[in-house]
């Protein structure tokens, strides 16, 4: 019986040694990922077992906390200071709905478990320091997002600002916004507060400032200016455009394009064209320079693309569309969908003579003994116009501000360039348009800032709406806030 | 005449009994979990726990009783199989103890039944009874063929216990205990484990030549006569209406998977293996394609993460699987892993969830390993043995061992469908503890005879007429 009974030795063996190799398989090569799977309960924890590391604003200013609880689970739990207006850049960090944006990015160095903590680690294992998480400091400029988010007060809307030179985010406000130390914690009030915030028709929880697209109207004129002076259309701003009015769409019968009011836009120069805001003029050069052209010089801007900056920034959409379609999207109409900050980057590639630089919103990633750990290093992105076009743009965008539709703009002593944009939506354009400007101060070594600020219409503003006069101001505001917070 | 003297001579080295070798290894099975249960307390409360002198004192003794046992009636036992038993069985207590510590579990004890009680004395009396039938097999069973006069009234015993469950109702979707006012739960499958085995190796030992020759061959195959495939017909039968009475798995596989092994071992015949797979293939897949309980069990097991949020036992056996991952090569260290997360039966079925978090690969290997251990042990004991029944006795406990430890630690790990069973000596449970120490028993009464140098060979009148005449 001797032979059977090795071979029921060598199976016993290999019963166990497929019990080893299963183990070796999820303790070691699936351990990653088992550890970080969204159902494991141990991810929330490590985030609040130490005091969380925090947010801290380009100027130093701290805008999270933790505070202790009393939980078996949860050691501490998350709070910030005027959570509603930060609430777009920081995200939330729930003890039972998980994190979100930078809360949940850079949540292995907020809760300390980064791979390159490891030596704090070790070294507060031995001298038996208090476990904490290290920092994260944005580039957010407090006074900025302070003018952006009382700017646009209980309007709905969004406002993002960069620095055109390095790519740095300085504001990024969304209204109507929520506060996220309202859900928190793990108790009963905790769940109802976020159903309520989620089943709020007004999606205070969604990031208008990144995740939601508008049709950008008149703003996008600029992109389409870009256009004409990169792909030789036209060579100066003072060149006559040779555009009648009413414009008749391409490939259609008699479906005219009009401008809004009666406006010098007939055989206008683009200098004029774009103080005015026409649009048979731009619907004409979209048509002229043909869907392609148009849509790579919108995907040199960074259209067409999501931007992690680190938080993802849904892609703004230049459509690859029919003539008269096309044509509308040159206006910024149809199907061309775009974010605040994308917009704000439009504004800042053209501050920055024609280089668009790579937004980011964190600055240093620190370790709880302040140490850092890493810097981002500015990056260009593209260019989407050389230096001498793009001065030819500022020039435009500055005559705008000064002579055209984007006089709210205006900060005396100070060169301001912008544009204007009213954009219809809805079916038969009657939802409540959508009022923008987007702009950029510029000083004697650079620009310093560029905003974009979108404002979704109501009923009471239906009638004055107009980038202009709703959107404008903030965007002054929150330029001023940079300006001054420079000297 | 020399030479006569010489073979007397080497007759009279006794061949080594390897007793302090057991002493010694004994010695690190208590003091390892002595060390672990510290290492709990240091690291849940900071400080020694205070009944560690207790759980020592208490887990060392046991195990020198024992010890002195062995040395004296089974002088000759595999050294290994007592001190392996008895360095799981206090890992488990420690294991045990250190959930009992759980705030987690406590709380969730409190909401669901009013009250928290620890398990882990329980546990320890419950040893302290499994040492003692240990104990008692040695004492009472002083050769194991005695066993073989009990043959069919082990199968009628096994049957009952077998069947008895179904007349209980079903914990936890599986009807595999029986419960006893006053005394608590038995779970009569641990018993019927051994006794079964006892009742194969005997009707084995008397039919394996029947079985075993009088075949026809075909396509390679020995086809054996359709009156000697009734036995297994109706072990296979049995194993069937376990798995659909008390929806148990596990048991099920066991017996069945037994049976094949110890017929196999007694035939040498490969055909009763093919037979055994294919039935038991035809019979799972049968009864998954009606039964609930199986089929939430292999669903689970295809993907818990699928439907983690809405299945019990997809998120049983995902916490389990996320419990090992978060674990990573060393683990977080005694007490302070979460595998208390896993709130169902996380110091009896799932125990291993903490072994792996808490030591980590490191940790999960070496237990593997003692398992690996004790069924090479056992099966060493049935090479060694000298008579069949000995010899189907010990490859059918071991086998059993072994099988019962590949499904559960499978089963907890993912590699196949979960089953109610609990992990020899380490899960908390009585009957499991008890049991296996009594099967630990019978393994070292039948190593101590097949060790045991066989008796000195009569002196022959004929000795001096065969000896080399040197010149």
């Amino acid at each position: 019986m001797n032979k059977p009974l090795r071979r029921i030795a060598i199976f016993c063996g290999l019963l166990v040694l497929s019990l080893m190799i299963r183990d070796n398989w999820l303790q070691y090569v699936r351990a990653d990922e088992l550890n970080a799977s969204k159902y494991n309960r141990r991810v929330q924890i490590e985030r609040f077992a130490h005091e969380r590391g925090n947010i801290i604003t380009a100027d130093g200013q701290t805008i999270t906390g933790s505070t202790e609880t009393s939980g078996t689970d949860f050691k501490y739990k998350r709070v910030w200071k005027d959570g509603t207006m930060w609430s777009p850049v920081t995200g939330y960090a729930s003890q039972i709905f998980d994190a979100s944006q930078l809360e949940k990015i850079e949540d292995s160095i907020l809760s300390g478990t980064d791979n390159r903590l490891f030596f704090d680690r070790t070294l507060s294992m031995f001298t038996g320091e208090k476990k904490q998480g290290g920092n994260v400091v944005t580039t957010l400029n407090s006074a900025a997002q302070k003018a952006a988010f009382q700017g646009l007060g209980d309007k709905k809307g969004a406002v993002a600002a960069i620095n055109p030179q390095t790519g740095a985010i300085l504001a990024l406000a969304s209204t109507p916004s929520y506060d996220p130390s309202v859900f928190a914690g793990s108790t009963n009030k905790d769940s109802s507060n976020y159903k309520a915030l989620l089943d709020d028709k007004n999606q205070p929880m969604l990031n208008r400032a990144l995740r939601q697209t508008y049709p950008p109207g008149s703003t996008f004129k600029v992109v389409t200016t870009a256009a004409a002076l990169e792909n030789g259309l036209y060579s100066g701003i003072d060149d006559p455009t040779r555009s009648p009015v009413p414009y008749i769409l391409p490939d259609t019968a008699h479906q005219p394009l009009n401008n809004e009011g009666n406006i010098p836009c007939e055989n206008a120069t683009l200098k004029v064209a774009l103080q005015w805001s026409c649009n048979t003029v731009f619907g004409k050069i979209s048509a002229d320079l043909g869907n392609e052209k148009m849509k790579a010089e919108a995907e040199k801007f960074g259209f067409n693309k999501q931007i992690f900056n680190p938080v993802r920034t849904d892609a703004s959409i230049y459509p690859k569309d029919n003539r008269p379609q096309n044509a509308m999207a040159g206006i910024g109409q149809a199907s061309n969908r775009a974010t605040p900050l994308q917009m704000a980057m439009v504004a800042a590639a053209v501050a920055n003579d024609g280089k668009l630089m790579k937004p980011y919103m964190v600055d240093q990633l620190q370790a709880p003994n302040v140490d850092v750990l890493s810097k981002t290093q500015p990056e260009q992105m593209s260019q989407p116009m050389s230096a001498a076009n793009a001065q030819k743009l500022q020039k435009m965008m500055e005559y705008v501000v000064t002579d055209g539709t984007g006089k709210n703009g205006q900060i005396p002593g100070v060169t301001v360039g912008g544009k204007t944009g009213t954009a219809q939506h809805g079916v038969d354009n009657n939802g409540n348009p959508y009022a923008w400007f987007i702009s950029y101060a510029k000083t004697g070594d650079g620009s310093p800032v560029a905003v974009a600020v979108v404002i979704e219409g109501s009923d009471t503003t239906r009638d004055d709406i107009a980038g202009g006069a709703l959107a404008a101001p903030i965007a002054r505001n929150v330029m001023k806030a940079v300006l001054d917070s420079k000297k | 005449m020399s030479v006569v003297t010489n073979t007397t001579t080497i007759g009279a080295i006794e061949a080594p009994s390897r007793r302090n070798t057991e002493l010694a290894l004994l010695i690190f099975a208590v003091a390892i979990p002595v060390f672990a249960y510290a290492n709990v307390g240091l690291a849940m409360t900071g400080k020694l726990p205070s009944g560690m002198l207790g759980y020592g004192l208490g887990l060392g003794l046991m195990a020198g009783v024992a010890h002195l046992v062995v040395r004296k009636f089974a002088k000759y036992a595999d050294p290994l199989l007592l001190p392996l038993a008895t360095l799981l069985n206090g890992l488990g207590l420690v294991l045990i103890w250190r959930l009992d510590q759980s705030p987690r579990l406590i709380q969730r004890a409190k909401s669901a039944w009013g009250k928290f009680s620890p398990d882990a004395p329980h546990q320890l009396l419950f040893t302290a009874v499994g040492v003692a039938l240990f104990i008692g097999v040695l004492l009472l069973l002083k050769d194991h063929r005695i066993l073989q006069r009990y043959t069919y009234i082990s199968m009628a015993v096994a049957l009952f216990l077998l069947v008895l469950p179904m007349f209980f109702p079903a914990v936890n979707g599986a009807k595999i205990w029986i419960s006893i006012p006053g005394l608590g739960t038995i779970q009569p499958g641990e018993f019927a484990k051994i006794i079964i085995a006892i009742f194969f190796s005997g009707y084995l030992m008397v039919k394996r030549d029947a079985l075993a020759l009088a075949s026809r061959r075909f396509m390679g195959l020995y086809l054996p006569r359709g009156r000697d495939l009734g036995p297994i017909l109706v072990i296979w039968a049995m194993s069937i209406l376990i798995l659909v009475f008390e929806t148990d798995l596990g048991t099920s596989l066991l017996f069945f998977g037994l049976f094949v092994v110890m017929l196999y071992v007694a035939t040498e015949r490969t055909s009763w293996i093919v037979f055994g797979l294919l039935m038991s293939a035809v019979g799972a897949v049968g009864v998954a394609t009606f039964e609930s309980h199986v089929q939430q069990r292999v669903k689970a097991w295809m993907d818990p993460f699928a439907c983690y949020k809405t299945d019990g036992a997809c998120q049983q056996i995902g916490d389990a699987i996320m419990s090992f991952g978060s674990g990573g090569t060393l683990g977080t260290g005694l007490g302070q892993g979460n595998s208390d997360l896993i709130g169902f039966a996380a110091n009896a079925d799932f125990i291993l969830s903490t072994v792996g978090e808490e030591l980590g690969l490191a940790g999960m290997m070496a237990l593997l390993l003692i398992y690996g251990l004790i069924v090479e042990r056992g099966v060493r004991t049935a090479l060694a043995a000298r008579d069949p029944f000995g010899k189907l006795l010990a490859i059918g406990l071991s086998g059993a061992f072994a099988l019962q430890v590949f499904v559960v630690a499978g089963g907890v790990m993912g590699l196949i469908p979960l089953t109610g069973m609990t992990m020899p000596f380490l899960a908390q449970g009585g009957s499991s503890v008890i049991a296996n120490w009594a099967l630990i028993g019978i393994l070292i009464r039948i190593s101590d005879t097949a060790r045991r140098p066989a008796p000195a060979p009569a002196p022959s009148p004929d000795a001096e007429m065969t000896q080399v005449v040197r010149p």
